[in-house]
């Protein structure tokens, strides 16, 4: 009874996540909800960074170009298998994490803000740039991507694939949380000074972080690019860091279920507003702002706050 | 007890069929577009939507094609090829569409390639590189020229001049970039050789360091710049600041009066290559492309109360080409219009006569591209 509590959330998400494809129409509704479990994955990665450990990256889609274009450029330059590439990606989106990571987080705030955001445009204007290997402004088609003779095609082989690691990334989130690691994180948002009085290495931990969300930012960029089958430099573009920010403030800061909310509501958005007859923008425009205006602390945590219910979520 | 049941199976079947005809004859021609309005490449799917929404209201006003109204299915990219590949499902598997004309840029359109090929449904492309359509893909088109086209003219021109020593100065768009590629390909091959390649970023607002550059190169006898928008008239500035007289040759994406307006008199001797849409005013009476251009001007003009662009000609060309294709195949089987297109021949538009077959679905050659040089603020042919 305890556990079937315990991962209430973790069941309603895999039902939710099984029972969705009888009420699927077609290709273009599957292609939806893949495109917001790519999503999801993301924003619950950047989530750990800026809602629970406080600290904000405006160059996350930098990353996410990272693993796209490892997987577009290894296996079509240097014959590489797609799932080594994808690895490589993840490793050098990592190492590059980890590496500006420690100078990067001397610094707080707006500081903090400029730095990572000068970290993603730089990402984003090599890819541009080195034409011969990343095709330039244009872009290059990807291969698909397969395992052992197995190769995942169409809609609804990668939505069972995007099923299982969306469920994956919830599960893993939940139980980060409430570790040891979890809470150090936590702390050092709620004051640094205290958290590092009290023992907690707080560079070793705001390093971790970022690099953990930076894995999973280049992993899903990997399969965005699989899955598309033709990668731009748009995907580590700024707008794109900013829409995924964004994600995780409409949806809620330090919220798990924010994230996901965060994730289907702004991909679902454009998707309802485009028979707006060029009135989308505006009408998304506002939208976001009247969110912020009237639910600052993004949608799950002031509804949860409103109706009175923690909703299990760590406090 | 029986006789009821059947009469009333009959009925039904009757009525089903009454349906589906009245259906049928009701139902419009669906044309799918994924442009790029807003994000940077807005100047490319802007004048395309408004192109397309022009003509098919006008067609539809017309009576429609094969007695059926058009409807346009037209969704926003943002410049975003991910997105493109996204609403390009839309259009297949939702709207399901009968034809797509779009695809602002090389970037968005290759990445609905894939799907349309599998879909098997016609793609008109209204975007510029060559690899849309090199290798030919089954059932992808393209309207525009090529950057390679520009290339050749440009080289042309500079030969008739005996000028076979050039700097190129390209931008880091994807414009530029891509017709980087394509002229140093061609270069060799013509004859020319690049003895100094120089790049600028789109939002420059100084070249004097790459022009000197070029002007301390030994040998340099013109330059050639590929690039689109404010960055080619920031060169043009430049240029004429460092007293440069070498000939200086543009591509084809400056071809707008906007161009001319925001150089000043630093473009007087320029040269480039366009088409005819732009001069459409000089041509000769008896060009075959003067009614169509001043036709499709006249009547953006009108409508919009803003210049023409050679991009809404290309959406233009796209449209037209798609419902002669319609028209010839009879019905909207896709099978059908696909080899409709693949057959078009003659078709004059405002990008030039289009002559379509299977190993080349573009369509357009040399003689498309006219070259212009800018005089006394306005544009010259050059015979």
């Amino acid at each position: 009874m305890s556990a079937l509590k315990r991962h209430y959330a973790l069941i309603v998400l895999a039902t939710v996540l099984l029972l969705l494809p009888l009420v699927l129409p077609n290709n273009y509704y599957y292609d939806i909800v893949i495109r917001m479990a790519i999503n999801a994955i993301i924003v619950l990665g950047l989530n750990l960074l800026i809602g629970f450990a406080g600290q904000i990256s405006l160059g996350h889609a930098g990353f996410v170009g990272i693993g796209a274009y490892a997987s577009a450029i290894f296996p079509t330059h240097f014959g590489w298998h797609p799932i080594f590439a994808m690895l490589a990606g993840a490793a050098i989106a990592s190492a590059i994490a980890a590496i500006v990571a420690r100078p990067i987080f001397r610094l707080k705030g707006h500081y903090l803000a400029m730095a990572t955001l000068g970290l993603g445009i730089i990402i984003a204007i090599v890819i541009k740039n080195e034409g011969t290997y990343t095709g330039g402004p244009d872009g290059m088609p990807v291969v698909a991507l397969g395992l052992m003779g197995f190769e995942i095609s169409g809609e609804k082989q990668w939505y069972w694939v995007l099923a299982a690691t969306l469920l994956f990334s919830f599960w893993a989130s939940k139980n980060l949380i409430d570790s040891p690691f979890g809470r150090a994180l936590r702390a050092l948002h709620g004051s640094e000074v205290a958290s590092q009085v009290m023992g907690v290495d707080i560079v070793r931990y705001k390093v971790a972080i970022f690099v953990l969300s930076a894995f999973f930012a280049s992993l899903m960029g990997s399969v965005t690019a699989h899955y598309i089958g033709f990668v731009t430099p748009n995907i580590a573009d700024f707008f794109h860091s900013i829409e995924l920010v964004t994600m995780v403030v409409i949806g809620g800061m330090a919220s798990i279920y924010g994230s996901l909310i965060g994730a289907v509501l702004l991909t679902a958005l454009p998707q309802a507003l485009s028979t707006f007859e060029g009135w989308e923008t505006v009408a998304f425009g506002s939208i976001l702002m009247l969110c912020m205006i009237f639910m600052p602390k993004g949608l799950v945590p002031t509804l949860a706050a409103r109706f009175g219910r923690n909703d299990g979520e760590p406090r | 007890m029986v006789k009821k049941s059947v009469l009333k199976i009959v009925t039904a079947a009757a009525l089903a069929v009454g349906t589906t005809l009245s259906a049928f004859a009701a139902d419009p021609i669906k044309i799918g577009s994924v442009l790029s309005v807003t994000g940077p490449a807005a100047f490319l799917g802007d004048p395309e939507l408004k192109t397309l929404q022009l003509y098919i209201e006008k067609i539809n006003k017309e009576g429609g094609v094969l007695g059926r109204q058009l409807q346009l299915v037209h969704y926003d990219d943002g410049s975003d090829a991910g997105k493109a590949n996204g609403f390009a499902k839309r259009l297949l598997d939702d709207d399901k569409v009968d034809i797509i004309v779009g695809g602002s840029t090389t970037g968005s359109t290759m990445s609905m390639v894939p799907l349309v090929e599998k879909a098997e449904v016609p793609f008109i492309s209204l975007a510029g590189a060559v690899v849309i359509v090199e290798p030919v893909k089954k059932w992808v088109f393209k309207t525009p020229h090529t950057d390679r086209m520009a290339s050749e003219k440009v080289f042309d021109d500079m030969k008739k001049r005996g000028l076979t020593k050039i700097a190129l100065f390209a931008e880091t768009s994807g414009f530029g970039m891509s017709g980087k590629k394509e002229t140093e390909a061609l270069a060799g091959k013509m004859g020319i050789t690049l003895v100094a390649t120089e790049t600028y970023g789109p939002k420059d607002t100084d070249m004097t360091p790459q022009l000197t550059k070029i002007k301390n190169t030994a040998g340099v006898q013109a330059i050639f710049v590929f690039g689109f928008g404010q960055g080619p008239a920031v060169v043009n500035k430049s240029y004429k600041q460092l007293g440069l007289t070498l000939p200086l040759y543009h591509a084809h994406g400056v071809a707008s009066e906007e161009f001319i307006k925001l150089s000043g008199p630093a473009a007087e001797g320029v040269r480039l290559p366009a088409a005819a849409l732009l001069v459409a005013d000089k041509l000769a009476a008896n060009d075959p492309q003067k009614p169509v251009t001043t036709a499709y001007r006249k009547a953006y003009n009108d409508r919009y109360k803003e210049d023409v662009s050679t991009f809404g000609g290309h959406a233009y060309d796209g449209l037209m080409i798609a419902v002669d294709a319609f028209k010839r195949a009879g019905s909207t089987d896709k099978a059908k219009v696909r080899d409709a297109i693949e057959a078009t021949k003659g078709y004059i538009g405002t990008g030039g006569k289009v002559n379509m077959s299977a190993t080349d679905h573009m369509g357009l050659d040399q003689t498309s591209f006219l070259v212009l040089e800018i005089k006394n603020g306005d544009w010259v042919l050059v015979k």
